[in-house]
């Protein structure tokens, strides 16, 4: 893995359950018929003792899920995203959240990207679900080795964590060994004029809408939220004061996501001007990733647009 | 571990069961009192003699699972607990109060003995086939009972939790349905009948055993072959029951699935219990 390398966080992601199982002998991981799709599979061939195919029954593997963690088991539940928050969303509410069972989950498939699945299968509202959930930890990385590292933490966490993931290929930013801590920001890029907070695979593209930004004399503060719960108060409450204007991008709905969570801290310790980009309360459709992303500026020609407005809007946009 | 009682005993405990459901229902004004007269004489054999327990190690590894996966019929477990001693009678005053250990529905982090959290109907059995396959993988011997409610049984989730262990044929899990004919709204037949329902458990492969779900004795025979069954694939016992048992008034009426007698009904249900 180079820096820069387009790799599939599905493909790291299901590498790295594999890497952990070697070293965490009681990890399980259970899938519901897509393990060829989240690369879950990976791990049910290294480990086909500790890996339970279910069956198209996402509801039933996250109950089995629940009742394996109570004997010293850490299981992992795996399926897209959109079915894994939803279609099991009260089981992972009241049999994992509420009884804190010490239960992961992976939602493959964040967002919209989908392999042309389109609407019925893009994810655009499960950060939202999760976060709402009392306990639950949020996770949207933004590479290959983020997406291990955010595997890495779940797995020293004790209690419920949610972990997204995207499909398509995504550059590699962060370097080899790179840590997430829980609830900190990590600024990628210091600049004055207007903060851009990212998660999730939107991150890389900020990253180069920041040089793009710089070229036109516009000087961004980058800053990735790696985990969206809990999210990093002080971060925010600082690009608040010092920039006063914020700009939050995110593979994801504007309702509730990435955008709702910066948007909730900054009405509480120091309200400025904020605009969220992100998915408008609409289905996506079937059609090429990066067409679709492009529709809502969610390209780094995009980011960078809306950044520069805001810049020159000033506070008050 | 449990203590040797015969069946006259074990009458006698459900008697009190009963009698102890009305009181805490009444002094809390709250409570589901249909179906948890109706499971009396299912967690009587449980508790005082089938389930492998013990009330001073709630921990223990080796105990036998129970999962109330009719989580609302609280009142009658947390009866049937603190009488098998997790915890003091006394602590059914609190029962449904802010800060009790008695939630609404059972808490497995705020309640002694309870081995999972339930109140969203359709969940127990996939946790309690979660338990099973965990107590393979680990090579121990205790058994997991969940208790189902008829109406719970029209969710979706029952069957896909039945489907993998009925295919899998997982050993060491029973399933009881407390079959009392009512749910929340109406009779079941009227919602959304189960039946053919022994057939549909055989058909996604369980043995099914049917027994009178009030007599002690019918209860243990059926318990004690589900025991030896069990070894080679899922078991469900179907218990017939009547929805509010032994208070004539709350019999088979849904009005009373819900809800806790007031004064009046409260003298009326005891007498009626008393009498018998
Ligand atoms: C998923 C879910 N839906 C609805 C309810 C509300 N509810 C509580 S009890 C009940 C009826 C249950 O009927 P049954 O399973 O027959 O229980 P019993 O008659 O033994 O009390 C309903 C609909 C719930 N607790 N969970």
């Amino acid at each position: 893995m180079e820096l820069g390398e387009e790799i599939a966080q599905r493909t790291a992601f299901g590498q790295a359950l594999v890497e952990l199982g070697a070293k965490i002998p009681n990890m399980l991981v259970l899938d519901a018929d897509v393990g060829p799709s989240t690369q879950t599979h990976l791990f049910g061939r290294a480990y086909p003792d500790r890996f339970i195919e279910v069956g198209i029954a996402e509801q039933n593997m996250v109950g089995i899920a629940a009742g394996l963690s109570t004997l010293g088991f850490i299981p992992w539940v795996s399926t897209f995203a959109v079915f894994m928050t939803k279609r099991a969303g009260d089981q992972i509410r009241n049999s994992i959240a509420h009884a804190r069972a010490n239960v992961k989950i992976n939602g493959a498939y964040g967002g919209l990207p989908t392999g042309r699945a389109g609407a019925t299968h893009s994810a655009v509202e499960d950060l939202a679900v999760m976060r709402a959930m009392p306990g639950m930890i949020v996770m949207d990385p933004a590479d290959p080795r983020e997406a291990i590292a955010c595997a890495q933490l779940a797995m020293d966490i004790e209690g419920p964590v949610y972990v997204r993931t995207v499909r398509c290929p995504v550059p590699v930013i962060f370097p080899e060994h790179h840590k997430v801590a829980l609830g900190k920001a990590v600024k990628l890029h210091e600049g004055k004029d207007v903060a851009i907070i990212s998660s999730g695979m939107m991150t890389p593209r900020a990253l180069k809408a920041v040089e793009v930004l710089e070229g036109q004399g516009v000087s961004a503060r980058l800053l990735h939220m790696p985990t969206i719960k809990p999210i990093d108060v002080e971060a925010i409450r600082d690009a608040t004061e010092s920039i006063g204007t914020i700009l939050t991008v995110e593979n994801h709905s504007v309702i509730g996501g990435l955008g709702g969570a910066v948007c909730e801290v900054a009405a509480e310790h120091a309200p400025c001007r904020i605009k969220r980009l992100g998915f408008p309360d609409i289905f996506l459709e079937s059609g090429d990733d990066e067409v679709l992303f492009g529709r809502y500026g969610l390209d780094s020609a995009g980011i960078a647009a809306a950044a520069k407005a805001l810049a020159e809007g000033g506070k008050k946009g | 571990m449990a203590p040797e009682y015969d069946v006259g005993s074990l009458e006698s405990v459900a008697r009190q069961i009963r009698a102890l459901i009305i009181d805490t229902a009444h002094a809390a004004g709250a409570g589901h009192t249909g179906g948890s007269l109706s499971e009396v004489e299912i967690l009587t054999a449980l508790y005082f003699s089938f389930l492998k327990v013990d009330p001073s190690r709630p921990d223990w590894e080796e105990r036998d699972r129970f999962i109330l996966s009719k989580g609302h019929a609280s009142l009658g477990y947390y009866v049937t607990l603190a009488l098998r001693g997790y915890f003091p009678l006394d602590s059914l005053k609190t029962f449904d109060r802010e800060d009790s250990a008695l939630q609404a529905h059972p808490d497995m982090h705020k309640c002694k003995g309870v081995d999972y959290s339930t109140g969203s109907l359709g969940q127990g059995l996939s946790i309690g086939l979660g338990m099973a396959l965990g107590r393979l993988k680990k090579n121990l011997q205790f058994m997991t009972v969940v208790l189902l409610g008829d109406g719970e049984c029209q969710e979706g989730q029952v069957w896909e939790a039945a489907m993998f262990a009925g295919s899998k044929r997982i050993p060491k899990l029973i399933a009881i349905v407390d079959y009392n004919k009512v749910q929340l709204s109406n009779t079941i037949d009227a919602n959304l009948s189960l039946e053919p329902f022994s057939i549909k458990w055989e058909a996604f492969g369980w043995n099914v055993l049917s027994v009178n779900g009030h007599n002690i004795a019918d209860l243990l025979s059926a318990l004690s072959r589900a025991r030896a069954m069990a070894e080679r694939g899922p078991v469900v016992i179907i218990a017939n029951t009547i929805k509010g048992k032994g208070v004539s008034f709350m019999e088979g009426n849904y009005e009373w699935h819900g809800k806790a007698p007031n004064d009046q009904e409260y003298i009326a249900a005891k007498k009626e219990l008393s009498d018998r």
